[in-house]
């Protein structure tokens, strides 16, 4: 092999690597990422019972239940829509009524939404930008209003 | 009324060294490298102490700023926003990096502390290629310097200063945040001079084993602050947050994984330049990367693009603003790259299966996981843009694709060690390797016969940790000759080895205990959520647990505690009593959870105390087998590290050619 070859070699193997780990990136993107949904969205879209999702918004106030044992009730509204979540466990810390909220979990054939994790932010001053986006379009958000 | 004017002063003070950082910079930048391209030497000397005078201003600036924390002046807005006078001192001084504006003062003195780094110990440089180096880096202290006096200035005033400030976030409020970001920012600044040295040597059109053995250094001096900044950060998430987890795949977390795994890749291909002259244009290529990408990484953190736990409350304009010092550096120097690299010389020949190689395929492979890494986390950007639809890429993405990548890495690690440079022989490597093989082969048969799992990856991966100690153990017989001649003779010859080689042993061990640990932690710990009333005991992971008591409201300096007092019991007997807590903060009415964990060798057990529920109380106890191997593994690596940045030949000026048997056959 003279040395252009070797070059080319070196280098076609290397695209090789590179093209195979995007492939493998994008069949793991397939079936795998989380597609966020405000409850009015998560209505107009008809989100099938038992697909996992990313439901975002902010806890309705007024709305949180503790019914004993490790379960909470609470509803996420975007000022349009409210949808029941029911998780069981510790909620973060940072989680407060009125305050933005990103729950990973799946709709139950009762349209009840299962959590699986509840996610409020570090920041008591920060919004999820999902969030902030989808309220925005509600008119529901005022620039520099935070989540209190 | 003295003190309050004295305050006055060193805010000003502050500012105003700030500013004349800036003008340092400006002539750091420029007159040394119109000198360098003219070859008037006294323009050429103006670049060593502007580099020492604008490290000199920054300081003053930032110790302005944390005298201010500390004292908490609140006619400043920074401590306004972020301290509180009834903070503890250690975290009036830390949360002085623990909001944006200070965290780009830490970032622009570390940048001039590698400067003034350069300027002192850069001596035996050639002059000119030293100005050129130093005025990268200046180039980059103007950016940022105009960047945090335009947009981020931590001096501004209030109009009527508070009585008291808004305090810390307490979840910031621990220990590890005062070390995790001024190491982890050494890491990515750091790769700011392998940037200076590979934009400089563009510039001169020269690249050598003399810029090599300067270039090793500094870039190993990064990748070990990258490497201990990691695992801080990673160690804090599990102790802090409450809920175990050591990696969340949280794009914050990679934008500092990204930046390491380039940088890795990056102390592997110099090494081939050092010691072969091949590989330069590539090498050249991945130093521009590595910066670009910790580049990338403070835009990510700073601009709040990504849902991330870790930003700060974030302003646009920030975003726009450190994007556009991004497109000017990061395109630049790649322009440059593409103009100047085809006349770089070409070094010395080898064949494919050779240590230079194996040096190409851990390149190609560690190239492709940050590609791939880089990719999965901006997607969300991508699908927003593209497809208009608001998604997250979580855990499981990368879960799925990231560990059989770096599988292939490990696989290949042992035996690219065993290869000899130039030419090697397939065959003879494997066959020295083959008790490492055995070794491997026997954990899994161990591992099958004492435990079951019923996941192949598992088998695989511990393999992989076998296999990867068994082949880095066996590389270091080899060298010390061991099993040839007493043990003293060779304990003689391991102590002749060199640093280097040391660190190299060391660093690749290191990668062998945190795939241990990563894998049997995901594997085999345990979890239990709990509900107890004070009193109950319930059986769980093995042990007897009983909640002996809940105190509640404990005062503290600016906290109060809710602590529980959690028994186990085995056998009858009381093996372990964990104490955590919920602490409550009343200026931010934030409460937190401070888990309990004890550690031995074998397993961590990690107790937090959850919600009170009526009557009783959520507890969570996990049992994580092998967990610190990760922590522990991650600094043996970083310690393989320091090993190899004390070899003496890196502190030695004249370089010494690594010994070219230009008699032997060419590698073709």
């Amino acid at each position: 092999m003279t040395r252009r070859q070797r070059r080319l070699a070196f280098l076609l193997s290397g695209l090789g690597v590179l093209a195979l780990a995007v492939t493998l990136v994008f069949i793991a993107l397939g079936d795998r990422v989380l597609f966020f949904y405000s409850p009015s969205e998560a209505r107009e879209r008809a989100v099938p019972a038992g697909e996992t999702i990313n439901l975002g918004g902010l806890v309705a106030k007024g709305s949180l239940t503790k019914p004993g044992g490790a379960e909470v009730n609470f509803k996420v509204t975007d000022g349009q829509t409210d949808t029941t979540v029911t998780y069981s466990g510790d909620l973060p810390d940072l989680f407060r009524e009125g305050q933005g909220v990103v729950i990973t979990g799946a709709f139950r054939t009762d349209g009840v939404f299962a959590a699986v994790t509840v996610l409020a932010k570090h920041d008591e001053k920060y919004m999820p930008p999902e969030v902030a986006r989808s309220l925005k379009a509600r008119g529901l958000w005022r620039e520099g209003s935070g989540a209190k | 009324m003295a003190r309050g004017i004295g305050r006055q002063v060193i805010v000003e003070l502050g500012h105003f060294a700030l500013v004349m950082a800036l003008v340092a910079a400006l002539i750091q930048t420029t007159i040394p490298l119109i000198g360098a391209t003219r070859g008037e030497a006294r323009w050429i000397a103006v670049s060593r102490p502007a580099a020492l005078a604008q490290f000199a201003f920054v300081a003053a600036s930032f110790l302005a700023l944390i005298v201010a924390h500390v004292d908490s002046d609140f006619s400043v807005l920074n401590v306004v926003q972020n301290s509180h006078s009834a903070k503890p001192l250690i975290y009036r001084i830390s949360g002085v990096w623990g909001n944006h504006e200070g965290s780009m003062i830490l970032w622009l003195q570390i940048l001039t502390l590698f400067g003034a780094g350069v300027a002192l110990f850069g001596s035996q440089l050639r002059p000119a290629f030293q100005a050129r180096v130093l005025a990268v880096m200046g180039a980059l202290g103007v950016a940022f310097g105009l960047f945090i006096l335009l947009t981020s200035n931590p001096f501004a005033r209030v109009g009527e200063p508070p009585l008291d400030g808004l305090g810390l976030n307490p979840v910031l409020q621990d220990p590890g945040l005062a070390f995790h970001p001024p190491v982890l920012y050494t890491g990515y600044v750091g790769l700011a001079v392998s940037f200076a040295f590979a934009v400089a040597a563009l510039m001169e059109g020269r690249v050598d084993a003399v810029w090599a053995r300067w270039v090793r250094p500094w870039t190993l001096a990064a990748w070990i602050a990258l490497t201990v900044g990691i695992a801080m950060g990673s160690w804090w998430a599990y102790y802090e947050l409450g809920w175990g987890g050591w990696w969340a795949w949280d794009p914050v977390e990679n934008a500092s994984f990204v930046p390491w795994l380039v940088a890795t890749a990056l102390i592997h291909s110099v090494i081939v330049v050092e010691r072969r002259e091949a590989l330069k244009t590539w090498t050249v290529l991945l130093a521009i990367l590595a910066f670009s990408m910790s580049l990338l990484g403070t835009f990510l953190v700073r601009s709040g693009v990504l849902t991330s736990v870790h930003a700060f409350a974030n302003d646009p304009a920030r975003g726009v603003a450190i994007l556009l010092i991004l497109g000017i550096f990061i395109g630049g120097a790649l322009a440059l790259f593409a103009w100047r690299a085809p006349k770089l010389v070409q070094g010395g020949l080898f064949a494919m299966v050779s240590r230079e190689g194996a040096l190409i395929a851990n390149n190609a492979i560690l190239g492709a996981c940050a590609a791939a890494v880089l990719l999965a986390t901006l997607y969300p950007l991508i699908a927003q843009t593209l497809l208009g639809r608001t998604l997250s890429v979580g855990p499981q993405v990368f879960d799925f694709f990231f560990p059989p990548m770096i599988a292939l890495a490990l696989a290949l690690l042992p035996i690219g060690v065993a290869l000899p440079w130039k030419r090697g022989d397939f065959g003879a490597a494997t066959q020295r390797l083959r008790y490492a093989a055995a070794a491997a082969i026997g954990i899994v048969v161990l591992t099958l016969a004492f435990v079951s799992a019923n996941a192949w990856a598992v088998f695989f991966g511990l393999a992989l940790a076998a296999w990867v100690a068994a082949g880095t153990i066996t590389d270091w017989a080899v060298r010390t000759k061991l099993g040839t001649g007493s043990l003293k003779l060779t304990f003689a010859r391991a102590l002749g080895l060199p640093r280097a080689t040391w660190g190299m042993v060391m660093a690749h061990l290191g990668v062998a205990i945190v795939t241990l640990g990563i894998v049997t932690d995901s594997t085999w710990k345990e979890e239990a959520a709990l509900l107890f009333k004070p009193g109950q005991s319930i059986a769980a992971l093995g042990y007897t647990l009983t909640l002996d008591k809940i105190e509640k409201n404990l005062p503290h300096e600016n906290y109060t505690s809710t602590r529980a007092t959690l028994r186990f019991v085995r056998d009858g007997r009381t093996v372990l009593v964990l104490h955590p807590e919920r602490r409550f903060f009343p200026l931010q009415q934030t409460e937190t959870t401070e888990a309990a964990i004890t550690t031995t060798f074998f397993r961590d057990i990690y107790a937090t105390l959850g919600e009170q529920r009526g009557e009783e109380w959520i507890v969570r106890v996990q049992w994580r087998p092998l967990v610190a191997f990760i922590w522990f593994g991650a600094m043996t690596m970083a310690f393989g590290g320091m090993l190899s940045l004390s070899d003496r030949r890196f502190r030695l000026g004249a370089p010494v050619r690594a010994k070219t048997r230009t008699a032997g056959a060419p590698a073709e």
